[in-house]
């Protein structure tokens, strides 16, 4: 099978899991004993209000009916109104989106890289106090509950040391110029640091061991002696073989580990009180506003298979041996 | 019969033999359940009792003899509710590993051995459940089927089958192939037969692994749950007593409520890891050490 009948057959996978993921969000918000209409149908409203607004919200419609209902609107990118806000939801979550992924791509890129360096160095390094320390540390930092780490970090760099804010994304009354001033100024720089190092530390035990293993099979390959032999320098040779060996690993791991980040990303940003989708979502919950909720799940399912996606596209490249099937 | 009892616990101390980091996380995980199953008589207050001493409140009381992790600005005692918290923990986690084990492996010894429909359509099921974001899905469920533990246990099942199912399944493929499995099916054993008596024990390490893992991710996931609010209000836990921390922002002043707890977690967590890792290697000799 050639490459681009592989793409279009993993889109076409990627699209049906996506409808999937729709519905049973559907059923999930209707069919299960706690009813999100209770939630906002109050029952001391007189009869006639109560029916006006689930007819205004297309729930007195028969199950299938409001599926379908459903389905056209989110195809047309209605995703209805917040109970909250009182603003479209499309809206809302297209900006927390921006947030959350800007946030997500350099904590996770930070770990990645400094977690390959480090891993490479503990292999190199065998057997020495800083291979033991590394180890100990990332294993045990990846055990850790990720709010506990972003607590650590603000009470230490927030509150004793004063150095960085306690959340948020921007100074409060900040005017921005552009939406380009949003993500490129200084003020996020400074807000975005204790997180996106909060989600890097957490994150960075997996490239580490990877790559220290990799890099430890790699030692005791036969054609690293013919590379000393010809008088290169060994750990220029190594890293780079290393680094190309394990990056295989790396990237199928990434895409098992996908879902839990977006699950991390609730606990960060509610820490942190970074408006991204996973804070979004548990307010969301909170406050019992159900459109939000359901366009935020949707939306974050999304963004989960899209990467997957993504790694999947990756992975193949990166492994000339895989044909695709 | 009895052979064969014998025969699989000595093949489960065989495992831990050598294996110090396996051993060290065997015996936390050990004292964390008599910690959890005594928590009354370990435990010298009750997790939300208000301590007076004097006829005054012990707030925010420093760790000293009398209370070892301190005691929280409400004037409880953080060791009585590290040691009560350890339920919610032990529950969750070891309810949620065993589920998750038991679905897990029978979806993935299904859909290796038979292949084909099954297969596609098991395969199909997990690639959709790796699309669910893990925590809010079991944020939503229970906030609309009710705050129990329970429902936090159904949450986690219904999602983390899928590694164990995924990685078992690979393993049941190159099983298949092997002439054991092939000479009992020639003999006329049934395909449930086979499935049980001769790939089952065979996958049984694997298993293993991925309960441990499992746990690890489910203690984590409780956590999670309960610093949001969504926790058993009922029980005691970890998460809670952190969150009540974070909502008084009085880690500035209490180092010491932040930490027991958190390091509490880690150590029940590790200890998830170890014994997985130690089951991992049965299966992937090549891993020696980490």
């Amino acid at each position: 099978m050639g490459k681009r009948s592989f793409i279009i057959k993993r889109i076409i996978h990627m699209g049906i899991t996506l409808f999937l993921l729709i519905t049973i969000v559907f059923l999930m918000f209707r069919l299960l004993p706690g009813d999100p209409l209770a939630m906002y149908v109050n029952t001391d409203m007189p009869i006639e209000v109560q029916k006006a607004l689930l007819s205004r919200f297309g729930l007195d419609k028969p199950l299938h009916e409001q599926y379908f209902l459903y389905l056209r609107n989110l195809f047309t990118g209605d995703m209805g109104q917040s109970f909250h806000y009182g603003q479209p939801v499309i809206h809302l979550i297209m900006e927390r989106f921006w947030n959350t992924i800007v946030l997500m791509s350099v904590g996770i890129g930070l770990a990645y890289i400094v977690g390959i360096l480090l891993g490479a160095l503990a292999a190199w390094k065998r057997g020495s106090t800083f291979e033991i320390v590394s180890i100990f540390l990332t294993v045990s930092l990846r055990s850790a509950p990720l709010f506990w780490i972003g607590i650590i970090f603000i009470m230490i760099f927030s509150m004793w040391l004063d150095l960085l804010p306690l959340g948020g994304i921007r100074t409060p009354g900040l005017k921005l110029a552009s939406t380009w001033e949003k993500f490129f100024s200084l003020d996020f720089l400074y807000h975005m640091i204790l997180p996106a190092f909060t989600l890097a530390i957490y994150y960075i035990g997996t490239p580490f061991l990877i790559m220290r293993s990799t890099m430890l099979e790699v030692m005791n390959e036969e054609f690293i002696e013919i590379v000393k032999a010809k008088g290169v320098k060994t750990w220029q040779v190594l890293f780079k073989h290393a680094m190309r060996n394990s990056m295989l690993p790396a990237v199928t791991m990434l895409s098992v580990m996908v879902s839990f980040i977006m699950g991390g990303q609730v606990m960060l940003e509610t820490i942190f009180r970074w408006p991204g989708l996973g804070s979004e979502i548990v307010q969301s919950i909170n406050t019992r506003d159900y459109p939000m909720a359901q366009a935020l799940f949707v939306m974050m399912g999304a963004v989960i298979l899209v990467m997957n996606f993504i790694v999947d596209l990756l992975y193949h490249y990166l492994d000339p041996r895989v044909t695709y099937e | 019969m009895n052979r064969k009892v014998k025969f699989f616990f000595q093949s489960q101390v065989d495992v831990f033999r050598g294996d110090w980091l396996g051993i060290a996380g065997a015996i936390i995980l050990g004292c964390f359940i008599l910690m959890a199953v005594f928590a009354p008589l370990i435990a010298p207050y009750k997790p939300d009792e208000m301590i007076y001493r004097d006829g005054r409140l012990q707030r925010l009381q420093p760790p000293s003899l009398r209370h070892p992790f301190g005691t929280t600005q409400m004037g409880h005692d953080i060791f009585s509710q590290v040691i009560y918290g350890s339920r919610a923990a032990v529950l969750v986690g070891v309810l949620s590993a065993v589920l998750v084990s038991i679905i897990g492996t029978s979806v993935g010894i299904i859909s290796g051995y038979y292949g084909g429909t099954i297969d596609a359509f098991l395969m199909r099921l997990v690639d959709l459940s790796f699309g669910i974001p893990f925590l809010p899905f079991i944020i939503i469920l229970v906030a609309l089927t009710g705050l129990t533990f329970w429902n936090v246990v159904i949450g986690i099942t219904l999602l983390l089958w899928r590694t164990p199912a995924r990685v078992i399944r690979s393993q049941v493929l190159s099983l298949k192939t092997r002439p054991f499995v092939e000479a009992s099916r020639v003999l006329g054993a049934s395909n449930f037969r086979i499935m049980v008596f001769q790939i089952a024990p065979n996958v049984l390490p694997l298993t293993f692994a991925n309960t441990a893992l499992a746990m690890g991710w489910a203690i984590l996931t409780e956590a999670n749950i309960s610093f949001l609010g969504y926790g058993d209000p009922r029980m005691a836990s970890w998460g809670k007593v952190l969150f009540q921390v974070y909502i008084l922002q009085a880690m500035t002043i209490a180092w010491w409520w932040v930490l027991a707890p958190g390091l509490a977690i880690i150590l029940l967590v590790l200890s998830g890891f170890f014994i997985g890792r130690a089951y991992e290697k049965v299966t992937n000799p090549r891993l020696k050490e980490f």
